[in-house]
């Protein structure tokens, strides 16, 4: 009831995510990458990486003396290399194929049967494409007719670009739905506390236990309604990708909406002051929407990094619902991400109930 | 009448930090009465009676509902009204009302809540809206609602203007008819003569007195009360006075009196000056300036 009359608030949930994609979608709507992500993979790969990290180290072409054409190439500044190596023909090279088709690469060279790949539907394709030509890696320039050690093959991949609205969709649903329940659970109970209405409730024979539960079954449908909203408003106006079912991915919404205010409550257990909540509210929602990965893709971050995002419930959520709306994916590729949620939802629950005060 | 104190507590104290709060109080509260609980602020009122409700957990001490220490199903037997509670905001009170109506088993119907403290007026207002006065009697029906056997209000009338408090008076009188036992603390003394059976003085964590208002006024005090205004330093003026049987008691001389006509004759000898003067009945004001030798709203 509180969220439906305190208006500001309410349109403000529903208004502000939507907004924020929007606002993102242009922003990124240029092309104005400078930078190509050429993925290395096969045996070769990480010595090859090494080797020219090395060379561009050294200040570049001056040192290319003892590197291949297809090295040459790839020591270009403006190119970024990311290692797929090991296991021939691998999963790995699978995964860099797909990414190539969405997309999310722009190059990929194997260095294991000497071919690269290109999206031919991606626009920097064309720019690659001439710059390994002029490199002579494919023995475009061999005009003296002579059989060259080393040259690589083209082939070509197909596959319509995800634009980063589609990545960020999910992103946004989940950050909105973090600050939905972090802040409306912890927030409203710890004000409660702190005037007196958790007070006068404690009076009454309700028990703390029906009390949480009843908050957070308030929270969770005003949660799931406003990420619905904000799914159905996003699609209207941007029309990104939902390739999979959308059982899983309501499924995975509602043991995340679960996990988000489990956790809230934890941080609702106790506290009386509100600056403090909030301080530490925004000390776990702020990493939070940077190491999730919400805006951009924790791919190339350190390990350690990674390893951290994994505590956060929102980290496997996202991994979720865009395995889900992107690849495609049913519950039998998400059950990993919907057990970790509930084991978390489980495990905050639990904090919180052995926690909490009335006063 | 039953006999068994509704609510007994036996050496109650409780400490917080170094300041001790309450500091060994007993009281017993008869069935179908309305007890008050008087004192200052910071006397321990506030803690002894949430102690008694079952809020406040005593450090030593005994709290006895009906004969037997306090059980689980105690809070559906009292209503409470705290001194400053927050009401859930964004709704109205209507839907307060039912929204703790629901937490009971057995609770009173919606209307009689209403009627018990003329609440049509404002049912459709927001809880943040309420005037002082609507706002306590509000809270009231809250507490009314268990259809409590015993009522606790602390300080119900504190920050409400002259007719907000009779107003809330005639709701108390109304509910003492129900035989509802009630609990009230106050530093109010005009609203315990009003509605309290039997008062217990309460100051820095002690009971001082408990009786019925009658009994405890009987007791301490005889006749009438002259009150002379302090005046500046005459030795004389003192001097004459304490001859008198007058006794300095805050800012002014006070004489009990049981011949009123002998008393002004000699006042009036003694040439004095009179102004400002005034004679009246001893009320609990008076009672606890004597017992304390402060006043109650300082």
């Amino acid at each position: 009831m509180e969220f439906v009359r305190d208006r500001g608030t309410f349109f403000w949930n529903l208004l502000f995510p939507v907004l924020m994609v929007a606002g993102f979608s242009f922003a990124f709507s240029g092309d104005g990458k400078a930078l190509f992500k050429v993925a290395l993979a096969g045996d070769q790969a990480s010595t090859v990486a090494e080797a020219i990290a090395d060379a561009r180290a050294g200040g570049g072409h001056a040192n290319s003396a003892g590197l291949s054409p297809m090295e040459e190439f790839l020591s270009i500044p403006e190119l970024e290399l990311i290692v797929y190596n090991d296991e021939e023909a691998g999963p790995d090279r699978k995964i860099a194929l797909d990414k190539l088709r969405k997309h999310q690469i722009d190059m990929l060279v194997d260095f294991n049967d000497a071919t690269y790949y290109l999206n031919d539907r991606s626009s920097g394709s064309g720019i690659l494409k001439r710059l390994v030509d002029a490199s002579g890696a494919n023995g475009s320039v061999a005009g003296d007719g002579m059989e060259r050690v080393g040259t690589f093959t083209e082939r070509a991949v197909s596959g319509d670009a995800i634009r980063y609205v589609d990545w960020l969709v999910p992103g946004v649903i989940g950050m909105n739905m973090m600050f939905s329940c972090l802040f409306g659970v912890g927030f409203v109970l710890v004000r409660y506390r702190k005037n007196g209405v958790l007070k006068r409730l404690k009076a009454t024979p309700v028990g703390a236990l029906n009390f949480l539960f009843a908050q957070a079954m308030s929270r969770m449908i005003i949660a799931f309604a406003t990420s619905v909203v904000v799914f159905a408003g996003t699609n209207f106006f941007l029309h990104f990708r939902m390739e999979g079912s959308y059982l899983p991915l309501l499924a995975l919404l509602l043991l995340a909406i679960l996990s988000m205010i489990s956790l809230g409550l934890v941080f609702a257990a106790r506290f009386k002051s509100e600056e403090l909540a909030s301080g530490l509210l925004n000390l776990v929602t702020f990493p939070m929407m940077i190491f999730s990965g919400v805006f951009f893709s924790l791919e190339g971050s350190p390990q350690a990094l990674r390893n951290v995002s994994k505590a956060f419930p929102l980290t496997h959520f996202l991994e979720g619902a865009r395995a889900v709306m992107i690849d495609g994916a049913g519950f039998a590729t998400v059950w990993p991400q919907m057990a970790i949620l509930a084991a978390m939802s489980a495990v905050f629950l639990a904090i919180s109930t052995a926690l909490f005060k009335w006063e | 009448m039953d006999t068994t104190p509704i609510m007994e507590v036996i050496d109650l104290r409780k400490n917080y930090g170094k300041v001790e709060a309450v500091r060994g109080i007993s009281l017993s509260i008869p069935s179908g009465s309305c007890f008050g609980l008087l004192g200052p602020n910071g006397a321990g009122k506030t803690t002894t009676i949430e102690m008694m409700e079952g809020i406040l957990a005593p450090d030593s001490g005994t709290v006895l509902f009906r004969g037997k220490p306090v059980d689980h199903r105690f809070r559906e037997k009292v209503g409470i009204q705290f001194q400053n509670t927050a009401l859930p905001e964004y709704i109205t009170v209507k839907e307060t009302l039912e929204l703790f109506r629901s937490f009971y088993p057995e609770p009173r119907t919606l209307a009689e809540v209403i009627d018990l403290c003329s609440l049509g007026d404002i049912l459709g207002r927001d809880n943040r809206k309420l005037s002082g006065g609507q706002r306590q009697r509000m809270l009231l029906g809250i507490a009314l609602i268990p259809r409590p056997e015993m009522l606790f209000l602390d300080e119900p009338t504190t920050g409400l203007d002259p007719q907000a408090r009779r107003n809330f008076w005639t709701l108390i009188n109304g509910i003492k008819k129900e035989n509802t036992s009630i609990l009230l603390t106050t530093h109010y003394m005009d609203e315990a003569e009003e509605l309290c059976d039997r008062v217990a003085i309460v100051d820095q964590g002690k009971v001082l007195e408990v009786d019925t208002p009658d009994n405890l006024l009987a007791k301490h005090f005889t006749g009438q009360l002259v009150k002379l205004p302090l005046q500046e330093g005459n030795g004389r003026t003192a001097e004459i006075l304490s001859g008198i049987g007058a006794v300095r008691s805050g800012e002014s001389w006070e004489i009990e009196s049981t011949a009123l006509d002998a008393t002004m004759k000699r006042l009036l000898e003694a040439n004095l000056n009179l102004d400002g003067l005034s004679i009246h009945k001893p009320d609990l004001e008076d009672l606890f300036i004597k017992l304390t030798g402060t006043s109650l709203r300082t």
